[in-house]
């Protein structure tokens, strides 16, 4: 992958470190999201902050599944915020929703959802 | 100076009677014109025509003034018919030193000799005649230039009217296939054809030649070229066997120097298999997903010698494929550098474009840019495309967007771009364009990764279109062997256990974010097809 857009930022408070998500989770930012988990040692909880997302495709699920599996292991609950509506029904369609507490919140940005999906 | 074969042939000679130097007559209309004022039984007329070689020529042409023919000892035909004609003085006619005409005189009344008085009036004369006759001339001759230029036209557009003629009138109507065809002939009339034969089982005999040499012989042997090739289509299934069989009729009769280069294929439009021949005509182009390739074939050109074999070779023109014929008309244009337009530019115009109609405009275009208004088309310029579009609903469908995509990691988000952008106007709403381009980007990847392995020269297509009530997206890659995958729900349990790798989410995406998904591989090529429905328009087709 020579292309790399994801970038990160870690904020710690309380026992909750942030991992504020900014670009693409595609294939090339698997090193940027390993990196970001690996600043959340010791705490209580993972907050994923997806509000700088622009794109997620099926490797960047990869990805967060990964990380998923390693906070499972860690025995961290994970929470993500930030989704838009497109990429929270990817969530939930491949059942991410399932092992990660989704946050609605007033950063996700606002979609019109007209059309109910046949 | 030489003296023309023309000039001297339009001499006229006016016989003298008996008559007075100022009835001397110039040789020309000014002449005639006075004519009616004479007894005309006492004037006679007559033309002498002198040969460009005779001496006399190169005598009158170095003459100061009038000349005595009583004087000359000349070895000269012209001279003794002058002679004999009662001609004892002439003045040669002569303007920007050229001898155009003679001013011939008889006897005088009086049986005297001309006087110095005498001449030096006859040659003021012949002075102030020579250029009104040389006007005179001038002007007949470019009448008789425009009357031979008539009739050139009237040739080449009896020509033109045969080649048309035969011609097809309509484009056959094939389910899943765009046909358009585009005939612009030269001036001077070339010998290009082509056509269309129905056949048996809805299979379709495509035809593409050109005849050398121009006018009104090359529109026949066209014309005959074709009505065999039309009969032998009917008897024989082998496209060699047919060519061969034209080949065997044309050699006898058709004129020597004479020859026809002809493409002949058979295709079945319902699997898009076509079988071919070629006798010596341009090679055909094929365009599809990116990739060129040409129908080529050997054989001879036909009406050359007899006993010729033609090879025959298939092949299979794949959902997407785009077939142009053409003729030399196309590739030998030349520009003002005289450089010519050339194949490499064809097969670059020919990729990715989907409509039929819009390759010919493309190339007609870019050729008349080429050449230059200016320049005059050099030879008929002949273009058949015929595109296979698919399924037989594809017909209908209006390409909206139709690019190649490099294979190379992240990639993908440009195909996203190129489809939001194609279906911004449609019946659809953002969450679901969002959805499909989710697909998009799903199945360029694989397409990228498992079609093409990511490399350079393999690019994935992506055509957009819209029919009455569906987006379809396709998208095609090289890996026409790869299997055609079904997707399963990914187990997201055993994926964070361990058990099972967290990848594998593709496919699944792609079927949950569409409508409908279709996979097809042909050997060379795989194609995955996307489809959303539009709002409304589905529903009102139905009712309707």
């Amino acid at each position: 992958m020579t292309h790399a857009s994801l970038e990160t930022t870690t904020h710690r408070s309380d026992g909750t470190v942030r991992i504020e998500l900014r670009g693409d989770i595609d294939g090339s930012a698997g090193g940027a999201l390993g990196a970001a988990y690996d600043e959340t040692a010791g705490a209580n909880s993972v907050l994923l902050d997806f509000g700088a997302v622009d794109y997620i495709n099926s490797t960047g699920i990869a990805l967060i599944v990964g990380i998923l599996a390693r906070a499972r292991a860690d025995a961290r609950p994970v929470a993500a915020r930030g989704l838009t509506e497109h990429y929270r029904e990817i969530f939930e369609i491949t059942r991410l929703s399932d092992f990660m507490t989704i946050l609605a919140d007033e950063q996700s940005p606002p979609r019109d959802e007209q059309g109910e999906p046949r | 100076m030489s003296v023309t074969d023309r000039t001297v042939r339009r001499v006229i000679w006016r016989r003298p009677r008996a008559t007075a130097v100022e009835r001397a007559v110039a040789a020309d209309d000014a002449a005639a014109a006075r004519q009616p004022l004479e007894p005309p039984s006492l004037v006679g007329e007559a033309s002498v025509e002198i040969a460009p070689n005779d001496p006399l020529v190169a005598y009158f042409q170095g003459a100061v003034g009038a000349v005595e023919l009583a004087n000359l000892d000349l070895d000269s035909a012209a001279l003794a018919e002058l002679r004999a004609a009662g001609v004892t003085l002439v003045v040669p006619l002569i303007t920007n030193g050229e001898l155009i005409g003679m001013l011939n005189v008889g006897r005088r009344l009086s049986d005297q000799d001309f006087s110095a008085d005498d001449r030096r009036l006859l040659e003021t004369l012949a002075a102030q005649a020579a250029p009104a006759v040389r006007v005179g001339q001038l002007v007949r001759e470019q009448q008789a230039e425009i009357r031979a230029r008539g009739r050139l036209e009237q040739e080449l557009a009896v020509a033109q009217l045969i080649q048309q003629n035969f011609l097809p009138k309509e484009l056959p109507q094939l389910a899943g296939w765009q046909v358009a065809a585009f005939y612009r002939p030269a001036r001077a009339v070339g010998g290009d054809f082509y056509d269309f034969i129905e056949l048996a089982d809805g299979r379709l005999g495509l035809v593409i030649g050109d005849v050398t040499d121009k006018g009104v012989p090359a529109a026949m042997v066209m014309a005959a070229t074709r009505s065999v090739l039309r009969a032998s289509a009917q008897r024989l299934l082998e496209p060699g066997l047919v060519l061969a069989r034209v080949n065997e009729n044309l050699c006898p009769d058709i004129p020597e120097n004479m020859f026809v280069t002809c493409f002949y294929g058979v295709l079945d439009p319902a699997s898009g298999h076509l079988r071919y021949a070629n006798a010596g005509h341009n090679v055909p182009l094929v365009s599809c997903s990116g990739e060129s390739s040409d129908l080529r074939a050997t054989g001879m050109p036909l009406g050359l010698m007899p006993g010729m074999a033609y090879e025959e070779r298939e092949t299979t023109l794949e959902a997407g494929a785009c077939v142009l014929l053409y003729s030399d008309g196309l590739i030998e244009a030349h520009d003002a550098e005289r450089e010519m337009f050339g194949t490499p530019r064809v097969v670059e115009l020919l990729g990715g474009e989907a409509d039929s109609q819009a390759v010919i405009d493309r190339l007609v275009l870019a050729l008349d840019d080429f050449s230059g208004a200016e320049l005059e088309q050099e030879d008929d310029i002949t273009l058949v495309v015929l595109r296979h579009e698919g399924g037989e609903d594809a017909v209908r469908d209006r390409v909206l967007a139709d690019v190649l995509i490099a294979s190379a990691p992240g990639n993908e988000r440009e195909a996203m771009r190129h489809v939001a952008e194609a279906a911004a106007s449609l019946a659809i709403t953002p969450a679901r364009l969002e959805r499909l381009g989710t697909a998009v980007a799903e199945a360029t990847m694989n397409a990228m990764e498992h079609g093409n392995g990511y490399r350079d020269d393999q690019d994935v297509r992506l055509v957009v279109s819209v029919g009455d009530d569906q987006l379809v997206v396709r998208i095609v890659d090289h890996g026409g062997d790869r299997e055609i995958a079904q997707a399963a729900t990914p187990d997201i349990d055993a994926k964070l256990e361990g058990r099972q790798s967290p990848r594998g989410w593709g496919l699944f995406l792609i079927e949950k974010m569409v409508d409908e998904v279709r996979q097809s591989s042909n050997g060379a090529h795989h194609t995955v097809e996307l489809v959303m429905h539009l709002e409304g328009a589905r529903d009102d087709a139905r009712e309707s």
